[in-house]
């Protein structure tokens, strides 16, 4: 199986990629839409210089060469959600060409090279089944900045597709470019599929549209690949086709032939002058591109000296770092301990409750005074994680908490003292095990003490006097 | 003769002309209720000594340019129901100066065309009648040919035109007025319906040259909505108009344009070359080595722009919609109906020459020979100061003559190769021909040299006399 990836990331700017409209998702149909995005007589595109910024950007991050000159051009077609009859796009001189990404696939890294990518508009929405007469149209789409990453033929399987589209939404993400958000179509993928026999030349491809799920994505290249081997093995032709994914039925199906295809009739855009990027320009934004996923990894493990997969899964989402760093950047507890609560109690936490880990930024001083208590042998480590859900459910601050649930770790030595002697009072026989050399029995003491005090006296202390009064 | 007249009077006088002229040289006349605001505000700033560069001057607008609550159409089927809500960029800076607009010119349908014959609201009539045949009605020139008329016939003071290959100067020359073409980037295209978005560009229609300079000191101005919009020094175009040009002039001739031109044509720049060499200006014969190509360029490139710019035009969100079963029937019924042959025509050939396999030899290949065309140009401007040539190789001729499109085609053979060098050009009227039929003449300058070309041509105009 051989796939090669073309994948739809809306840009993160405030307004379209040739209008000043706002790019945002979810407003009433046709709100954000002016005389530019309907296609009115006379009106003129204007560059959003943010957008180039946005490419310069991924062109640091995937290690693409970034194109000084890149010319606008106008795809040519009709269709009623594209109201100028054309899309204006990159063609024959892209902004950025050849750059990679690094993924995992079976235990190595694989390098998956990127062709190019360019900036071109969205188009808006068609809706058919509000009406059986009338299809109905939204064109607060029309325009958005799209950057189109079309990657080479090194793909091989499902598993790979779904973790280069991954590593490339994590970077994105990161680097602030495209929020990634799958559902609301902020990122899609169009597969373009092939089978072959090992060592063979490559067979006709497949193309499935729009994508916009993992799961989908997955789910199509399955069906596909046996689709075209059961035609094959059945001395069938592979048709070179657009095909469409059923979300609901899991299958492919052809949407257009090649005899169909559109000739699209590219030529420069006349309204727009070519992009001229100078070096000073790109030296200026080098410097505002943020730490990338495989960066952050890297300081996780070496500098706070977290264990790999506990990094794995705080890099694996930007917000998570966010939420992380702002923890340790609030406290002195090791950022080792604070990595581990978050991973743990803390997102299962915001997992049964429905949360945002974003929700969790307002929280982090209490959860930091609460791991603090912690730390510092205040509580115990179990009396933490039944105040915990509290303080994330905003029901108090962990010092008032501890002391109405009574949680209080018994630290005076005078104190836990006399509650070991009580303990060991009647204990002679095991007393002498100890003293034999089992050290099984000491284990016995502390839990005896612990139970004795309620779960307050602090187990630490309480180990260390029992060993000083059994040695005696 | 210096008369005084009222800012009302004057509105009435040349409204009533329009009016007589609706459906000939006007596709639409703005009624004298909704001017009644513009006029009493005007009639103010004169009482308080305020009154700005254009105050209370009617103007002709070529309905090509989108005006608020105005109909616009393009003089297409296609548009006939549109009426904007937006003010193009450079209709607002004529409002700003303080004009008052008296309706919309008529055009060729959407400026395809060089005898205003194209129109779905039918052709105009020339207001000059030859002295051989006076019963023949004759063709203005195209497309800006009811901006031309207006003027000549005296509806309005000036109309706004635009220039794709010749729009401006062609109509002028053959109405016996002053039409200038500034440079390519000049006046923003923001507002105006599009043609050829790299050839376009609007400019005035005027009775002299000075009136072209006021209309051009209102309306050059850069705009950040238009991407080729430039960005350089504007000058004041009138306050030195007539003031003697400093330095040597020089004025080259190109030997290429005026082969196989009649005698008429001829004398028009002998004679020129005759009044304007008493002021130290010395004649160059030059010689262009592109003209030849010219026309086939434009024709290649115009109408692939064109071809992309009119999809728009589909009946979905605004102008006439004709129903089909499906969406293609939709398209096809809406399309075919709602543009005329010419139109239909270029969007064929437009779409023919991007198509993948010609775009190479046609497209890529044209926009090579217009980078031939603009050195061309700027060889001989080493040279010279100036190029004169004609207008158009021939006078106005009579309504439904030129049924073939290639010898309509090449009416603007003149004034092609400037268009496609993006150079500023004025056409003046220069003498009658042997049927009493007015005739001009091309002046082309240096890229933004627009101040030094008002001069030359005033000079010239002087010299010439036409209008007296």
């Amino acid at each position: 199986m051989v796939i090669g990836l073309e994948v739809h990331a809306q840009l993160k700017t405030s307004s379209k990629l040739f209008s000043s409209s706002p790019n945002q998702f979810g407003s009433e149909p046709n709100e954000n839409v002016n005389f530019i995005d309907s296609g009115m007589p006379g009106m003129l595109p204007v560059l959003n210089y943010g957008c180039i910024e946005k490419a310069i950007k991924t062109g640091f991050a995937l290690d693409f060469t970034i194109n000084k000159y890149s010319v606008f051009e106008r795809k040519n077609y009709f269709y009623p959600d594209l109201p100028q009859g054309y899309q204006i796009s990159q063609f024959e001189f892209p902004i950025l060409t050849e750059g990679f990404i690094n993924i995992d696939a079976d235990e190595r890294q694989k390098k998956i090279r990127i062709e190019r990518a360019h900036l071109e508009q969205d188009a808006g929405k068609s809706i058919h089944d509000i009406d059986p007469k009338y299809s109905f149209i939204d064109l607060n789409r029309v325009g958005t900045p799209l950057l189109e990453i079309v990657s080479y033929p090194d793909l091989s399987s499902a598993d790979e597709v779904v973790n280069y589209m991954s590593s490339l939404r994590q970077i994105l993400m990161y680097i602030d470019v495209c929020d990634g958000n799958m559902q609301e179509g902020s990122l899609r993928a169009d597969v373009n599929l092939s089978v072959r026999k090992p060592g063979e030349d490559l067979g006709t491809r497949c193309e499935i549209k729009n994508l916009n799920s993992f799961k989908f994505i997955r789910q199509a290249i399955e069906y596909e690949f046996q689709r075209q081997i059961e035609i094959l093995e059945n001395g069938g032709t592979i048709e070179q086709n657009t095909m469409l994914f059923d979300t609901s039925s899991g299958e492919t199906r052809a949407m257009r032939s090649k005899e169909f295809s559109h000739d699209y009739r590219y030529f420069p855009d006349p309204d727009l002058l070519p992009v001229n990027i100078t070096q000073e320009q790109i030296d200026k934004i080098k410097p505002t591109l943020e730490e990338l996923p495989h960066e952050k990894l890297e300081r996780y493990i070496n500098e706070f000296k977290i264990e790999k997969n506990i990094s794995k899964i705080i890099i694996s989402e930007k917000d998570n770092t966010k939420v992380f760093e702002k923890m340790i950047s609030e406290t002195d507890v090791s950022p080792k301990v604070i990595a581990s609560w978050l991973v743990g109690d803390i997102f299962a936490y915001v997992k049964e409750n429905n949360f945002e880990v974003l929700d969790l930024l307002d929280r982090t001083k209490l959860i930091m005074d609460l791991l603090k208590l912690v730390s510092e042998d205040v509580i115990s480590n179990k009396a933490g994680k039944e105040i915990l859900p509290k303080v994330l459910s905003g029901e108090g601050n962990p010092n008032e908490l501890v002391k109405e649930m009574g949680l209080e770790q018994v630290s005076d030595t005078s104190e836990l003292e006399k509650i070991i002697d009580e303990a060991l009072v009647g204990e002679d026989e095991n007393i002498a095990k100890f003293q034999g050399g089992s050290d099984r029995v000491l284990g016995y003491f502390v839990g005896k003490c612990l139970k004795a005090s309620k779960g307050k006296g602090n187990p630490k202390l309480i180990n260390k006097i029992l060993i000083e009064k059994l040695q005696k | 003769m210096d008369k005084k007249i009222g800012v009302a009077e004057l509105y009435s006088e040349y409204a009533n002309k329009a009016k007589a002229n609706l459906n000939n040289s006007y596709n639409y006349v703005i009624d004298d209720d909704e001017n009644k605001l513009f006029i009493e505000q005007s009639q103010q700033r004169y009482a308080s000594g305020d009154n700005l560069s254009l105050d209370g001057i009617p103007l002709g607008i070529k309905d090509l340019f989108c005006t608020k609550g105005i109909k616009t159409s393009a003089s297409s089927k296609i548009l006939s129901n549109f009426i904007p809500q937006y003010e193009s960029f450079v209709t607002k800076q004529l409002l700003n100066s303080g004009s008052i607009f008296i309706g919309k010119n008529n055009c060729d349908e959407f400026a395809m065309g060089s005898s205003n014959e194209t129109s779905h609201f039918g052709p105009v009539i020339n207001p000059w009648r030859s002295k051989t045949s006076p019963d023949d009605d004759l063709v203005p020139g195209g497309s800006s040919g009811g901006s031309a008329a207006a003027v000549a016939e005296g509806s309005c003071v000036a109309s706004m035109g635009t220039d794709t290959g010749g729009s401006i100067r062609q109509p002028a020359s053959l109405c016996g007025i002053v039409g200038l073409k500034p440079t390519f980037g000049s006046c923003s295209r923001w507002g105006i319906v599009a043609f050829a978005s790299s050839l376009d560009q609007a400019g005035p229609l005027t009775n002299c040259v000075e009136d072209a300079g006021h209309i051009l000191n209102a309306i050059n101005k850069h705009d950040f909505n238009d991407t080729t919009s430039s960005n350089h020094k504007r000058e004041d175009y009138v306050s030195e108009i007539h003031e003697k040009m400093e330095g040597k002039i020089k004025i080259g001739i190109p030997s290429d344009y005026l082969i196989d031109v009649n005698q008429d044509i001829l004398n028009q720049i002998e004679n020129t070359k005759k009044v304007l060499s008493k002021h130290e200006i010395e004649f160059i014969d030059v010689k262009f080595t592109t003209t030849d190509f010219a026309l086939s360029t434009y024709y290649i490139i115009a109408p692939a722009e064109a071809s992309s710019n009119l999809a728009r035009y589909d009946g979905i969100r605004f102008g006439v919609r004709e129903d089909g079963e499906s969406l293609d029937d939709i398209y096809l019924n809406s399309r075919t109906q709602g543009f005329g042959d010419e139109v239909t025509r270029r969007i064929l050939i437009g779409t023919y020459v991007l198509s993948a396999g010609y775009y190479d030899a046609y497209y890529r290949q044209a926009q090579k020979v217009r980078r031939l065309i603009k050195d061309d140009f700027q060889r001989v401007f080493n040279e010279v100061d100036f190029i004169l040539t004609p207008t158009t190789p021939n006078e106005a001729f009579k309504i439904g003559d030129k049924l073939d499109p290639i010898s309509m085609y090449k009416n603007d053979i003149y004034t092609v190769p400037t268009s496609l060098a993006g150079l500023p050009g004025i056409s003046i009227p220069s003498g009658l021909s042997s049927n009493g039929l007015p005739l001009g003449i091309q002046l082309i300058g240096n890229y933004f040299k627009e101040k030094q070309l008002l001069q030359l041509a005033a000079l010239a105009e002087k010299e010439l006399a036409f209008n007296e």
